[in-house]
């Protein structure tokens, strides 16, 4: 007989409890090392090597688009990695940028007073959450950029700009030497208005007298770095896009890919913002804009003042998962051709064979993004939590 | 003289004057809702003339100058006569058996058909509210009609129902099937997770928590190659699943990731006191849940799982990517055939996929809000 109290004793239950959770432990270790041993038998049947050994070996194969430095011959599989992770990373900001600005637009629109307005942007959300993004992007790709002219039709676009079937070709700007200085007195602009702003604050809090510092911030930031531009004896000249025989020289050019994922992407996530931006809004009680409104504040400072602090407090959640939707749906551009960092490493698989370890490398960033998106949306709701008596 | 200062009185209440004319009928609704300001007639002049431009041509486009019967592509060349010829709906006509089974030989569609139909009957046995026995309705979905599609569509020799290889299979059936197996599947695993992540337990909890954050922190396309790529290396040769089945144990694991969240959302929202009465009653663990916590909390979830359901439907597109040939995969094939390569057909093409996953897609949406409205009258007291 034990001789621990009975309170100490566990209960039948507990028991098996135990027993259950060492069983689910030993059918995952089970599965593990079971998988694993096929997994190496079979590799070593098919003569395939592992580890990342294969990281420093020439990859051999082409990129279609490169933010850094990038040559088929001499650059390495890791390196064509990050080539691929760089342009996921381009497309998913800019998407963000687009998407936002967008979705804010429709979601505002669904709520107005005016009837045609508000179903019209009803009637997109409905249309765009619908249909399967894959099929949008398939659809601006292939019968939207596809189906416009070649190169010897190409639509000349104000600015020097060509549009044809290869992309969009627009002219590229060449810094001088002395463009420097210019960058320099912008951030000089952008920091004064930042102090300015937050002394015309405290200023306000003491004296209650209401800043106005938007002259002095249009001064800094645009006044002064346009002056020190001419100062400089305007360091800056394009590259313009010409018309060769068999293609476009000099200029910059968005591939069609880049293109189409991005409209694709900016107007599927645009009607989930919408959504988002509507409940937002509908979730800020009208007493609310009714007090804002009895203590005579106008539409314009009710809203900026009072409905828009308390409904971000409800947006930026959900927000952020659209932001991360939006990064993982950006893998979709294997199907297109965009030279993402799925379309890079199933280039890298099919050489290497390596399956196991470039699909890690592929969700391991994935994963990394969305872990520290959530522990950073964890503090943020921390931060604005209601703090009530 | 008493009529002299007898005082003016009412005897009738007043005539009631009707609405200013401004205010009411069309006009007034017009007034109010589309020109009450000056910014409020800009924005309805250009929404005006956004539908004036756009709705003519997709009229056009789609119906008056589309071409419905055709041979090849000769049809849906322009022409003299036509010199913008719309959409080559006759293209679909040709295609349209391919594009609802793909290569299923032509002698044995019936089964898909029948199929179809089995299918439709446990759809509606369980989304219709009101039904009867939806106990039984559930047991048929989730138990009898997957053993019945795989007999009916795979074959079983010995029945007198010839084998039918998975490679075959195509287009609408594919998507349907993948759908229905992501369905069948992350419904039970999901509540199995979202449990396991609730759970005293805490090497099942860390297990669920592990899974769940795993799976939604990478896209679908990542886990679909796992799926096709990694999961013949980890398994026996042979015993390694076909194509086809890779891809739907890749989208079962996945749905099955978002369905536990949407789960736990709704064990979240039971109030304790449930909990704590059923421990009252001594009810054992699993009793409790399937007694008292899962149907309250799958009724006020039920909406949230029609939304998951959707995401799925659309998400079912991406086993494209691994090479197997759903609706979308079929349209594609479709739109390369030179027989019918003109301007107009790859748009068609794509209408045609569009307009099949609206009305899916938006039929559930409007079913989840049904419900959902009638979960707030329920409610209401």
């Amino acid at each position: 007989m034990s001789n621990r109290p009975q309170y100490l004793r566990r209960t039948r239950q507990q028991w098996i409890n135990i027993a259950l959770q060492v069983l689910l432990a030993i059918i995952v270790v089970g599965l593990i090392y079971g998988a694993a041993v096929n997994a190496s038998n079979n590799l070593a049947k098919a003569n395939i090597a592992s580890g990342f050994r294969f990281w420093n070996n020439t990859a051999g194969f082409d990129i279609s688009q490169a933010l850094i430095d990038y040559s088929s011959s001499t650059s390495t599989f890791g390196r064509a990695i990050w080539v691929g992770l760089l342009n996921t990373l381009l497309v998913a900001s800019l998407g963000i940028v687009l998407a936002t600005a967008l979705g804010f637009t429709i979601g505002i629109a669904r709520l107005s007073r005016n009837r045609l307005v508000s179903h019209l942007a009803g009637g997109y959300v409905e249309l765009v959450r619908n249909v399967p993004l894959l099929l949008q992007i398939l659809f601006w790709y292939n019968a939207v950029l596809k189906s416009l002219p070649d190169l010897r039709g190409s639509i000349a676009l104000p600015g020097g700009a060509y549009l044809n079937n290869r992309g969009l070709f627009f002219p590229q700007p060449q810094f001088g030497t002395n463009f420097g200085y210019v960058v320099g007195a912008l951030v000089i602009g952008v920091l004064a208005t930042v102090m300015l702003h937050i002394w015309a604050r405290r200023r306000q809090d003491r004296t209650g007298e209401p800043p106005r510092t938007l002259t002095y911030a249009f001064g800094l930031i645009v006044v002064l770095p346009v002056l020190v531009f001419f100062a400089a004896g305007a360091p800056l000249s394009f590259s313009f896009p010409e018309m060769a025989r068999f293609n476009i020289r000099g200029g910059t050019e968005i591939l069609p890919e880049l293109a189409a994922l991005l409209v694709a992407l900016t107007i599927y996530t645009a009607a989930f913002i919408a959504e988002v931006v509507r409940a937002g809004i509908l979730a800020v009680a009208p007493g609310q804009t009714e007090a804002a409104q009895a203590l005579g504040l106008r539409s314009g400072a009710t809203l900026r003042l009072i409905v828009v602090p308390q409904a971000m407090r409800v947006i930026v959640p959900p927000l952020t998962s659209q932001y991360l939707n939006l990064t993982k749906n950006s893998s979709l551009a294997v199907a297109i051709g965009y030279p993402d960092l799925v379309q890079v490493a199933g280039s890298v698989l099919n050489i290497t064979g390596q399956a196991v370890e470039v699909i890690a490398i592929t969700m391991a960033f994935y994963l990394f993004i969305s872990l520290t998106t959530s522990l950073l949306m964890n503090l943020y709701g921390y931060r604005i939590r209601i703090v009530e008596r | 003289m008493a009529a002299a200062d007898r005082v003016y009185l009412r005897d009738a209440p007043a005539k009631l004057l009707p609405a200013p004319v401004a205010s009411t009928g069309v006009l007034g609704w017009m007034r109010t809702n589309l020109f009450s300001s000056p910014g409020n007639i800009a924005l309805t002049l250009i929404c005006v003339g956004l539908v004036v431009w756009i709705v003519p041509s997709l009229l056009r486009f789609f119906i008056f100058d589309a071409v419905w019967s055709g041979a090849n592509r000769e049809a849906c060349l322009p022409t003299e006569l036509q010199p913008e010829p719309g959409a080559c709906w006759a293209f679909v006509r040709v295609w349209l058996s391919y594009f609802v089974y793909g290569f299923y030989p032509a002698s044995e569609r019936w089964r898909v058909d029948l199929f179809f139909v089995l299918l439709a009957l446990g759809i509606g046995w369980l989304a219709w509210l009101g039904a009867p026995r939806r106990d039984l309705g559930a047991v048929y979905f989730f138990i009898m009609l997957p053993i019945l599609s795989f007999v009916l569509l795979s074959g079983v020799p010995m029945l007198g129902l010839a084998d039918v290889p998975t490679s075959l299979w195509g287009g609408i059936l594919v998507t349907i099937v993948v759908a229905t197996v992501g369905i069948v599947a992350s419904l039970p695993l999901g509540i199995l997770l979202a449990l396991g992540r609730r759970s005293d337990m805490p090497a099942v909890r860390l297990f669920s928590v592990a899974f769940i954050e795993f799976v939604r922190g990478v896209p679908l396309i990542t886990v679909l190659f796992m799926a096709s790529v990694m999961l013949p290396l980890f398994v026996p040769d042979r015993f390694s699943p076909d194509k086809l089945m890779r891809a739907l144990i890749g989208v079962a694991l996945f749905a099955s990731a978002y369905m536990a969240e949407v789960v736990r959302g709704g064990l979240v929202s039971i109030p304790r006191g449930q909990y704590e009465a059923a421990q009252a009653l001594a009810l054992p663990y699993w009793r409790m849940m399937m007694l008292v916590i899962l149907p309250q909390a799958l009724r006020v979830t039920l909406p949230n799982i029609v939304n998951t359901f959707i995401g799925l439907f659309k998400d079912t597109t991406l086993v494209f990517i691994v090479g197997i040939f759903d609706f979308l995969r079929t349209i594609e094939a479709a739109r390369g055939d030179p027989h019918w390569a003109t301007p107009v057909t790859s748009v068609t093409g794509y209408a045609c996929a569009a307009v099949f996953y609206f009305v899916c897609c938006y039929g559930m949406s409007r079913y989840a809000r049904n419900v959902e409205a009638r979960l707030a009258r329920a409610h209401r007291r």
